[in-house]
């Protein structure tokens, strides 16, 4: 019996060993969720928002309202907020707190992030039973609020948020970029905006902007300082620019095709314009809206979401008042290369919710985050700035008609510079396009920015770019960015074990198979000295 | 066969805690990696190795003067004391660095988690990075650095409150200065909410200044915080700050007295 005992011990440690080690890599997974079969409202749920506004205090006071409605509803629910102000930081804040299993309840982010969350064990929640739940889903019978229904989610905006075929995110507001224009100068220089701006008319116009007078002044604005053309988000720029050309960047797969020669003459065009000095870029210069309306800028391309800091009576101005110049803006779509095919990235706030131990406390995450998209909330957000609701429930709404209409009654909330951003978007909604999402597309898309980025900060310190100079950029970017190493979803082939793999798993074989054999070595002798 | 046995065991284990441990290291040679890429985007300009002579050292510095002098976009190379640092992240810091002649801002230099925890007030480095101008505030950008000797500088507060609303102000851009009686006009949360920056203007003979508390600067002084967050308007106040600009000048706030 106790030799019994010793033997199940021993194979109970062999089979333990092996997988203890192997657990070494694989962080605590908590069970997939399942939508209970009803809402506990007897019981108490603490959930945690992360959110991020644009600066705009509005817009942070829109959560809180939010919020608030939200508690009188569900007052078993507390909704802990905690506001960003940058995509980039919530994004490093869920990735720490994923290792300590810590991560907020409900979270605004975008695809490319959850990307990243799924690989890391984030545990998001795949929301496609939640979203058509007959009870809590979209216009679910027992949702204490007016939902609205599945069929009025715009479909290109829900779709966005489906990652690994399965829907991880629902949109929370949209927006696009756009092309502002101080309109005034561009006469000035004798030239008329079209409806459509291609990239050669704005380089055109710059170059003739850039005549200086006998002290130096620019001519055009009585300046020392002038930099026609600034691009706020350059990753958008070099996406918008490869779309518009057909060109390669990367696909559903995962696979990168950046690096190829289109991107290799945008670079190099780019940086004949940095030469003359006709285009910068908000990480080198600064915000294009102060330059723009200090008279520095004629061209300023930001998201729709930044059009009330933009224009000589913008509501939300960064720049003294005895430095805003008077001129008049106008708004177009991003600067095409086809001004016959309209082509412009969309992009805005998702919203992703993280699994928890308690279903009731998920499901409570989804009642807010579907409570998010109401209305009140899609359309009091919408308005601060050049949003888009996300839902035809709330743009067929009578309010969103008239605050629409009212476009240029005021510089406040009908600031005709963001009202026009937003119609801007509302119209070309099919023209708008977005980038494959995989784990690592986060990594591509900075790097996308970070080549403008580096051939324009080279050109200004005077290095030399050529094929060469782009070649080895190229390699750099790929490195820095670890875009040769990335893993591209759950499923993928992972190659070749590593060396270090192979060799502790053939030595955890031999183990077994010595002891094995030293087992049976031993039965056969102990059955001998029985016979005997 | 028990005492070989053990040893298998053993060994398997070793083995397998090296494998574990390996990838740790894997990662951190390619952390250490990315450095060095950032870093030989800028790096020109060689520093003499430790064992040549102090004057062969000093002459690979710019002075004050010169760096004040170089054009931006240039490339630049300084020895610089730290004053203060806002948060380490993401493998940058961002420094508020002075020498006895002016003060430097060193935006998001690049710098290990663990490298940042020695970068305390006083500490002697050797900064690489371009002069850039952001905003009004000219800085240090793409920067990477060395430790520098044992020596230490920590600058005082200088009166710049004559300067104020004269161009003479921009002669102090960076550097800790102090402003007297100074009256609180208004005091504003980032986001309306404590737990982020807070903006503070305050006025001296009929004109505004703005002032911010930077979070990422002092924003886990509890106390200070709070002092900043309840001021009240109408208040006198003495300030000190490093003097960043942003669109004109613009304070991070270091001290606050109430009078």
């Amino acid at each position: 019996m106790m030799n019994i005992k010793k033997n199940l011990i021993r194979f109970s440690i062999l089979f333990l060993l092996p997988l203890a080690l192997s657990g070494c890599h694989k962080p605590k997974k908590t069970a997939t969720f399942q939508v209970p079969e009803s809402f506990d409202e007897n019981k108490n749920y603490e959930i945690t928002f992360w959110a991020k506004n644009d600066t705009n205090v509005t817009q942070a006071d829109v959560y809180r309202k939010a919020i608030s409605d939200f508690e009188k509803l569900y007052p078993n629910i507390t909704v802990n907020f905690k506001l960003y102000t940058d995509y980039g930081k919530i994004y490093n804040d869920v990735i720490t707190n994923i290792s300590t299993n810590t991560t907020p309840n409900v979270c605004i982010t975008y695809p490319d992030h959850i990307a990243t969350y799924l690989t890391g064990n984030g545990n998001v929640v795949p929301l496609d039973e939640l979203l058509k739940d007959p009870r809590y889903g979209f216009g679910g019978s027992e949702v204490k609020f007016d939902s609205p229904d599945y069929d009025e989610i715009i479909p290109e905006f829900l779709n966005e948020g489906v990652l690994f075929d399965h829907n991880y995110a629902i949109p929370f507001m949209r927006s696009t970029e756009a092309l502002y224009i101080n309109e005034t100068y561009v006469n000035k220089l004798g030239y008329e905006i079209p409806d459509v701006v291609t990239w050669d008319f704005i380089f055109e116009v710059s170059e003739k902007a850039m005549e200086q007078d006998a002290e130096g002044n620019f001519k055009i604005n009585g300046q020392k300082v002038l930099i026609p053309f600034i691009y706020k988000s350059t990753d958008n720029m070099m996406i918008q620019m490869l779309n518009q050309l057909g060109a390669g960047y990367s696909d559903p797969d995962g696979n990168i095709k950046i690096f190829n020669d289109d991107t290799k003459k945008i670079l190099l065009d780019l940086s004949k314009e940095v030469k003359k000095g006709t285009f910068s870029t908000f990480k080198i210069s600064g915000y294009p809206a102060n330059f723009l309306n200090a008279g520095q800028c004629i061209f300023a391309v930001d998201s729709t979401a930044g059009s009330t800091w933009m224009g000589s009576d913008a509501p939300l101005l960064d720049i003294s008042e005895e430095n805003i110049v008077r001129f008049k803006t106008v708004v177009r779509p991003v600067p095409q290369y086809d001004a016959g095919n309209i082509s412009m990235i969309s992009q805005g706030p998702s919203i992703c919710i993280f699994n928890k131990d308690d279903a009731g406390e998920v499901l409570a995450s989804w009642l807010f985050a579907e409570f998010l998209l109401t209305d009140d909330i899609q359309i009091g957000y919408a308005t601060t700035e050049g949003y888009v609701p996300v839902t035809t429930k709330a743009r067929n709404n009578k309010e969103y008609h008239n605050y629409l209409k009212l476009a240029g009654f005021d510089n406040k909330e009908h600031y005709d510079i963001k009202i026009d951003a937003t119609t801007l978007l509302l119209n070309n909604t099919d023209k708008t396009f977005t980038t494959a999402v995989f784990n690592g597309s986060a990594s591509l898309r900075d790097a996308a920015g970070q080549l403008i980025e580096s051939v324009t900060k080279s050109v200004r310190r005077k290095k030399t770019v050529d094929d060469a100079f782009i070649d080895n950029l190229y390699k750099e970017t790929i490195s820095l960015y670890h875009l040769d190493s990335l893993n591209k979803g759950f499923t993928e082939d992972l190659g070749p074990l590593p060396k270090a793999s192979k060799v502790l798993i053939t030595i955890l074989i031999t183990t077994w198979l010595i002891i094995g054999f030293v087992y049976l070595l031993r039965l056969i002798r102990n059955r001998q000295k029985k016979r005997v | 066969m028990k005492k070989f046995l053990a040893l298998v065991f053993a060994s398997a284990l070793t083995l397998s805690l090296v494998a574990c441990g390996n990838k740790d290291a894997a990662e951190s040679t390619e952390e250490t990696a990315v450095v060095a890429e950032e870093t030989a985007e800028t790096e020109d300009v060689v520093l003499p190795a430790e064992e040549e002579t102090e004057a062969s050292e000093e002459s690979a510095y710019m002075t004050y003067a010169d760096y004040a002098a170089t054009a931006v976009d240039e490339e630049v190379t300084v020895k610089v004391y730290v004053q203060a640092t806002q948060s380490w992240w993401d493998n940058t810091i961002t420094v508020y660095a002075a020498d006895a002649d002016g003060a430097y801002f060193i935006y998001n230099m690049a710098c290990t988690e663990e490298d940042a925890a020695k970068l305390v007030p006083g500490t002697e480095i050797i900064v690489t990075g371009v002069k850039g101008e952001w905003e009004g505030e000219v800085e240090i950008m793409d920067a990477t650095f060395e430790f520098g000797t044992d020596a230490t500088f920590e600058a005082t507060a200088v009166d710049a409150t004559a300067a104020l609303g004269t161009d003479a102000i921009t002669d102090y851009m960076n550097q800790k200065v102090s402003f007297t009686d100074m009256t609180v006009e208004a005091v504003s949360y980032k986001n309306n909410e404590p737990g982020d920056d807070i903006y503070v203007t305050l006025s001296k003979d009929g004109n505004n200044y703005e002032f911010c508390l930077e979070y990422y600067l002092n924003g886990s002084d509890e106390e200070f915080y709070n002092t900043v967050g309840n001021l009240e308007v109408g208040a006198t106040v003495d300030v000190e700050c490093f003097l960043y600009f942003y669109q004109g000048p613009d304070g991070h706030l270091t001290k606050v007295t109430v009078k």
